[in-house]
């Protein structure tokens, strides 16, 4: 990363902890709802933007992260082994609908996992002895840290930014392992990722229940952040806007969720100055966004800073890309 | 008996306006790569292209050729040169934000400007029933039935007895090898975006009646007809119409003897089923790809 990329990321830092002594409790709110949702995006930018993997089922993971919370919790568990139990949950069930992606790819992938959303939603729907059904869950209690109570809406979010920080260094960790170059090396040509001796079956697998389990771990901190849960908020729609946040922020970047959950979540509020038509605008900024730069906003950031690098290279993120950029 | 006859005719009925949609969705990948997840809305919309055509006064004859000379300009003409044209060298996956923020802006265009009610919508045929081996059909889906077949046999031939049809299949199984051949393989793809809006207004005139016109009704449209392509196979006209008959039977005859509230789940565990074990489709070829 150079000095502006550097320069960028302490001034946000500064910005998300400055930020909430500044808001309204609906906007402290809003950042906390950016911080939970970018967890997710993050485990969806690693299973679709490093491994290639197509997921439409980032959704369905964070309700049932956000399910095994709020019912464990309300059955009597303390926050953090009901938060374990979400994301091993998510990891074993990512696990499995890995299986899918080693027999079909792109399109036909995209609409298995789809279809493992809306199932996932139904049974949500319907299994009204385990989910309460459509009456959703209310009342997930928050956290308590070291004898600290996060009930508080700014303690709350510092505990979903900390776990977000978190997060985010294990993942940048593991994607500079020797697991994170096998990702993407999956995504670039699995052919040759196979023949150089790589267990693909396995990262392939592994690629859907890291993705998933961050899924489920967002998920996690949905519950106890809304409040309420229902089983409409993770049809498909959660997961649409999940992939639009990886694909609007730029995909297979590792800063890309970070700022297409900021715009999934702060733009639509910001365009409420149009009232009733806040949605339309923003459906039209987006397609905008896409029409003119379809790598994302950070796609666009990098043309504009590196003019003298061939377009080739800016256009496509390759493997041989990304290795001289470092 | 007579009840299985009735769910079977309403079925066929629903899954032949299903096979619309779906063949309209199939043309579009083959000939472009575009996954159109605004399909359900694009159904949706000449509804109240029609509606307000009749609003102004037009008769039901006038306003549904407006309806769906609007549907061949706005979503077939606009839609590919706004849209699908600048896009498609960048991959699949940005064109699919692209038309899911599509149908966002649809479905809220029409809620903020026409109505966000469900609006009634006139039949094609006053309702009567028609009884036939002891049951009791609607003459409505017998007419749906009808318009639907009538549609996909007029596309059939034109796809497989013209010089156009044989130029578009062309297009669409080798892009490179038509342009060499000296087919205007642009306008062809131009074509099938035409065909489509075409294809839609004709589902949207066939469905609104039953399932009033409103700003939702491309959800489970547009998710109908993705499963309907997929099982049928997305590369084979023909897989469209099987798989939206299918669909179309299974979901009301699930619904009647099986479970209502999982009704929307069958569809979904045959489309796991299909895609694990027959990828390409139940008519679906792996290697070939035709109109």
């Amino acid at each position: 990363m150079n000095r502006f990329g550097l320069l960028t990321v302490a001034v946000a830092a500064v910005a998300a902890i400055v930020l909430p002594f500044l808001l309204k409790p609906f906007g402290i709110y809003l950042i906390s709802m950016w911080v939970v949702l970018t967890i997710a995006a993050i485990g969806l930018n690693l299973t679709l933007g490093y491994a290639g993997q197509v997921s439409m089922a980032q959704g369905a993971f964070v309700g049932i992260g956000a399910y095994a919370v709020a019912l464990l919790t309300a059955a009597g568990w303390p926050f953090f082994p009901a938060f374990v139990i979400a994301g091993l949950l998510c990891f074993a069930i990512g696990w499995l609908l890995g299986y899918p992606a080693l027999r079909v790819q792109h399109h036909y992938l995209a609409f298995v996992t789809l279809a493992f959303n809306t199932l996932v939603f139904l049974v949500l729907r319907n299994e009204e002895w385990l989910t309460n059904g459509t009456y959703g869950i209310a009342g997930t209690e928050r956290p308590h840290l070291f004898g600290l109570s996060t009930d508080g809406a700014r303690a709350f979010y510092f505990f979903c930014l900390g776990m977000l920080v978190l997060l985010a260094a294990a993942t940048w960790w593991m994607l500079r392992s020797p697991w994170g170059r096998a990702f993407v090396a999956l995504r670039e040509n699995p052919i040759r990722a196979l023949s150089l001796g790589l267990d693909t079956r396995r990262y392939t697998l592994m690629a859907f229940a890291l993705g998933s389990t961050l899924g489920g771990l967002a998920g996690g901190l949905y519950a106890p952040l809304v409040q309420f849960i229902e089983p409409n908020s993770f049809s498909l729609n959660m997961s649409f806007n999940l992939l639009l946040m990886v694909i609007v922020g730029g995909s297979g970047r590792f800063f890309g969720p970070f700022v297409g959950a900021l715009i999934a979540v702060l733009l639509p509020e910001w365009m409420r100055i149009a009232e009733g038509y806040y949605l339309i605008i923003y459906a039209m900024l987006v397609m905008i966004l896409m029409v003119f730069c379809p790598t994302g906003v950070l796609g666009l950031v990098e043309k504009l800073f590196k003019p003298k690098k061939p377009p080739a290279a800016a256009a496509a993120p390759t493997l041989k890309a990304e290795a001289t950029s470092r | 008996m007579a009840s299985f006859i009735q769910l079977l005719v309403s079925g066929l009925a629903t899954g032949a306006i299903y096979a619309l949609i779906a063949i309209g969705f199939t043309l579009l990948w083959q000939t472009s790569q575009t996954i159109n997840f605004a399909q359900g809305e694009f159904v949706m919309l000449p509804a109240f292209f029609v509606l307000t055509a009749m609003n102004l006064g037009a008769p039901y004859w006038l306003a549904a050729l407006i309806g769906i000379a609007l549907a061949v300009v706005i979503l077939g003409v606009l839609f590919k040169a706004i849209i699908v044209d600048p896009m498609i060298k960048h991959g699949v996956l940005p064109l699919v934000i692209t038309t899911i923020a599509l149908s966002l802006f649809l479905k809220e265009s029409v809620k903020d400007f026409y109505s966000s009610q469900a609006q009634p919508f006139p039949a094609l045929v006053a309702p009567r029933d028609l009884h036939f081996l002891g049951a009791v059909v609607s003459l409505q889906s017998v007419v749906v039935l009808a318009v639907a077949v009538a549609s996909v046999i007029a596309l059939h031939l034109l796809l497989n007895k013209t010089r156009l049809g044989r130029c578009m299949q062309a297009t669409a199984q080798n892009p490179t090898v038509a342009r060499i051949l000296g087919i205007p393989v642009g306008r062809m793809v131009l074509y099938t975006f035409l065909i489509n809006g075409v294809l839609v207004a004709i589902a949207s005139l066939l469905i609104s009646p039953i399932y009033l016109a409103k700003f939702t009704n491309g959800e489970t449209l547009g998710m109908a007809a993705f499963i309907a392509a997929i099982i049928g196979g997305f590369n084979q006209v023909r897989g469209a119409i099987l798989g939206g008959i299918i669909l179309g039977v299974l979901d009301n005859l699930s619904a009647a003897y099986l479970s209502s509230s999982y009704r929307g789940a069958f569809p979904l565990l045959i489309l796991i089923v299909v895609i694990l074990f027959r990828p390409q489709g139940l008519l679906g070829r792996a290697e070939e790809r035709a109109v």
